[in-house]
Order: structure tokens, then sequence, then C-alpha cells
């Protein structure tokens, strides 16, 4: 399949990468404008400045990095356990669990986040509580196992269960050889269900939306609201830093990757 | 390691947080404020059928040109240097990073009046609206999910054993006959995927048309979103139908995927 790409192809690749950065380019070039209008005013930092200042957005910037720990964490943990237990399931009970957890993947973000809000304002009233950072942190949770529970499951199954019986035959308790053995073997899925859980956190929008209750935001809300007020020329701010750390994060996880590929041709 | 038991957590969880809330918009959608049976916010859903006949439109053109973009991309991409692929697909994911909202925001400034796209067609003597218009919206939606057509039918097309290839080659295949017999019916998996993965979050989608759209872009996600404050029941049966029209779509998909297979 291997040729010379032509001049074609190159111009078609071309056109899609515009298409793909125009926007974010617009962004930066706007972040740097003095007018709040379309059309440039001079250069400035100052909405720069204004973003550091505002308390609400540095306010949902900890939200949203505090749930997107939290729910990681816990999905990780009760997915792994979950992987495990289903694994040892037997026949039709098994089919269903499995069945049941590709619900939340399938279903629309708006149909997942309508039916848990009726949830918690069922048992909002039922209980005396408001949807806040609790109903928020418990509905990433539910969005996330499933994709934990997802990416654990195929270790699993290539797993070889006799170094597990090996660990107890060396004397290990089972806890023991769980810590030391099984989870070990598990690593890859867990921490790709680990990060995927967390990029899914941060990125969420429609499901908080319906869950955070009168008070809480995170980022993606808090960008909804003030979209809906004004347009805040700091919004452009922000989006040319959140850029840049997606811009060092790739770059760093590229060098990780090649050093890695390089350690492997060397051995 | 042997334990079932294990997974009884997960399971109470999703029973109480994924199964018991859709129960609960089945029974919502068949209530009335008085707790009595009732399908009378079916009846009023009707109100809303040439909303959700738009979207699914919208969702339907979005996906389309999004597999007419991605299936020359992604065959380009795998005729590149293993190394070169690993960067243009990186090129293609960053974008994807940044926040939903932003990226959708991000349009609404490079379309505006007197924005850059304005700018720069008025000085080659092109006028025009370019924001406010259901091509807007779709363009809108093309940018958000075109990565998830591209990712599927890419892995998919490298998958494919070269030998294969090569075979046809031998036998006197030129290179669209390759293509044609070959890459293409092979391929075909992927785009399924692709296509449930651009179509399902593009039917169901809110705020996108309220950005980008004109006063009668309403898609069926934002009427979901308002009506919710105002009727719960309207907003239920509305969410139910969507669930079931996606469902509907994910099963014909299958099916075809299946078909495929053994063809």
């Amino acid at each position: 399949m291997k040729q010379k790409s032509g001049v074609l192809t190159k111009i078609y690749i071309g056109i899609i990468m515009v298409f793909m950065y125009a926007p974010i380019a617009v962004l930066i070039f706007y972040s740097f404008n003095k007018s709040r209008s379309a059309a440039w005013g001079g250069f400035t930092f100052e909405w720069y400045f204004e973003l550091f200042k505002s308390r609400s957005i540095m306010n949902a910037l900890t939200n949203t990095l505090l749930i997107a720990v939290l729910a990681a964490v816990l999905a990780t943990v009760l997915g792994t356990a979950a992987a495990i237990g289903i694994h040892n399931l037997r026949g039709k009970t098994r089919a269903v669990v499995q069945n049941f957890s590709n619900i939340p993947i399938i279903s629309p973000d708006i149909v997942m986040g309508v039916s848990l809000m009726l949830l918690f304002t069922f048992l909002g009233v039922l209980f005396h509580f408001e949807m806040g950072f609790v109903t928020v942190l418990l509905s990433h949770i539910s969005f996330c196992v499933p994709f934990v529970v997802l990416n654990v499951m195929p270790r699993i199954r290539r797993m070889d269960t006799s170094i597990y019986d090996a660990a107890l035959d060396l004397g290990c308790t089972p806890v023991q050889a769980f810590f030391k053995v099984v989870i070990h073997e598990l690593m890859p899925g867990i921490v790709s269900g680990a990060l995927i859980s967390f990029t899914y956190s941060i990125d969420d929008f429609v499901i908080t939306h319906f869950t955070q209750g009168a008070r809480f935001q995170n980022l993606s809300t808090e960008i909804y609201s003030m979209l809906r007020r004004k347009i805040p020329p700091t919004i452009n701010a922000l989006s040319t830093l959140l850029f840049l750390v997606i811009i060092v994060v790739m770059v760093l996880i590229n060098i990780r990757d090649r050093r890695e590929e390089k350690r492997k041709t060397m051995n | 390691m042997k334990s079932k038991l294990l997974s009884l957590p997960y399971i109470v969880w999703m029973l109480v947080f994924t199964m018991i809330p859709l129960v609960m918009i089945g029974v919502t959608a068949f209530t009335d404020n008085s707790g009595c049976f009732s399908v009378d916010a079916f009846v009023s859903a009707f109100q809303y059928t040439n909303i959700f006949l738009k979207s699914l439109w919208i969702a339907l053109l979005s996906t389309v040109i999004c597999l007419l973009l991605a299936y020359p991309l992604a065959y380009i991409i795998c005729q590149m240097r293993p190394s070169t692929q690993k960067t243009v697909i990186m090129l293609m994911m960053i974008p994807m990073w940044m926040n939903f909202l932003l990226r959708i925001y991000a349009w609404v400034l490079l379309l505006q009046n007197g924005g850059p796209l304005d700018t720069l067609l008025s000085a080659i003597g092109i006028h025009g609206d370019y924001s406010n218009n259901t091509a807007a919206v779709v363009v809108g939606m093309v940018y958000e999910y075109l990565p998830f057509m591209l990712l599927p039918i890419y892995t998919v097309m490298g998958k494919i054993d070269k030998s294969l290839i090569e075979a046809a080659q031998d036998l006197g295949s030129n290179k669209a006959s390759v293509f044609r017999r070959v890459i293409l019916p092979l391929s075909i998996p992927g785009v399924i995927s692709g296509i449930t993965m651009v179509f399902v979050p593009s039917a169901s989608t809110f705020v996108v048309a309220q950005y980008l759209g004109g006063t009668d872009d309403i898609m069926i996600g934002d009427v979901i979103d308002k009506i919710f404050f105002t009727n719960n029941h309207i907003g239920a049966a509305l969410s139910l139908v969507l669930m079931v029209f996606i469902l509907l779509f994910l099963v014909l998909m299958n099916k075809f995927g299946d078909e495929e297979a053994i063809a």
C-alpha cells in the first residue's frame, strides 16, 4: 500500500488541518484583542489578568479537577473489582451484567443526565438534600465505571491464573496475592480505564448540567453560563491557556513513547 | 480472585444510578401531575415532531459529511509511514481535548458578522451571512465529531492484511479494483462504528444549535433541556422517544454490520 503521496493528498490533508485548527487560531487571536467586538482593537494581556482574578472561573477549575480525580479513582476501584467479579460469574448472569454495563455507554448523554436529575430530585425531596458537588460526583462515577470495566475485562481474560495460585503456594494470603500479583498484571487496563474516566469527567458538560443544582459549577457549566450572559473575552484567554496545557501534555506523552520505543529496540 | 461478590457493589451501583433512573423516565412519561397513568405527555410531545425530524436530518447530514471527509483521509493516512501516521492522528485528536463548548464558541467567533471569515471573503468581494443558519450548525457538528468517524475507519483499515492486497495485485487487479474489491468491503465495520459514533451524539446534542443556528434551528436536545424546567412529563416522554429511536438505530446498524461480516 506504500507509495509516494501525491500533491492532491497533501492539499487534502492541508485543508482538513486548516478546518481543525482555524477555530482554535481564532480563539487565540481574539484573546489578545483589546476590543470586545469582532474588529481588531490593538494588542493586550488584559483578559489574561482578568481571568486569574475571576473567582468563579478559578472555583470552577478547582471543582472540575477535584471531581475528575475523585471520579477517576472511585470509578477505577469500583470498576476493577467489578471486572474481576463479572469474570467469575457464569453463563447467563454474566451476559446480563455485561449487557447492562453497556447501557450508559450507548445511551445519549442527555438521557443519562435527565434520568439522574429525576432520581436526585426524587431522593432530594425524600431525604431533604439539594443537588451539588455530591450528586455531580455520583453521576460522574456512574458514567465512568463502565469504561473501567471495559478496559480491565480483556486483561483479566488474558491473565494466566496459575500465577495467582503460585503466589498462594509460595505463602501469600489471598489478599497479598491479589495486591502483589493480580493488580500488577491488570495494571495497563486499570491505568487506561482511569485515564479515560479522568478525561471524560473533565470534558463533561451535559450530565453535570442536569445534576449540578443551583450553586455548583464545573468549567463546562461555567463557560455555558458565561456564554449565555455576554461574550466575555476572558473565555478566549481561558481557551488559549487550556490549548497550551493540552499541547504540553501531548508533547510529554510523545517524548515518553519515543523513549520507550527506543528502550524496546535496544533490548 | 475467585469471588463473584466483588461484582456486587457495581451491580447495586448500576441498579441505583442507571436502571432506576431510566425506569423513572418511563414512569414520569406515562403519568400526569397527580401520579395517575396518562399518555397526555406523549400527545403533547407530538407538537415537537418537526423539531424531532429536523434533528434527525441535521444528524444525518453531519454523519454523511463526516463520512465523506474521513474516509479518504483514513485511506491517505494508512498509506503514510507509520511515524507520520501517528503524528497526523495526534494532530486530529488535539482539538478534541479542548472543551466541547469552547470548540463551538470558536466557530461562533469565526463565522460572526465582521469576523475573520467575513473579513477574508469581503476582501475578495464575497459578502454573506455565515452564522445563525442550519449550515453553520452542521459545520459545528462535523467539527465536533469528525475524529469519531476517522478513528474507527483508520483502525480497521490499518489492520487489513497487506498480503490480501498483494494477492489481488498479483492476480491482476489495478489500484481501483483493489480498492473496490478488497479495501472497501474490509473497511465496512469501521464505517459502521464511525456512523454510530457520530449519529448518536449529534442527534441528541444540545447547545450547538443554540449558538450556531438561526431562530428555527432548534434541536430535540434543546427542547428536552428547556421543557424539563416547566413540564417533567413531556420532557420524559421526549427523552423516551429519543432513546427508542437511538436503540432502533443501533439495532439496525448492528444487523447491517453482521450481514456485512457474513457476506
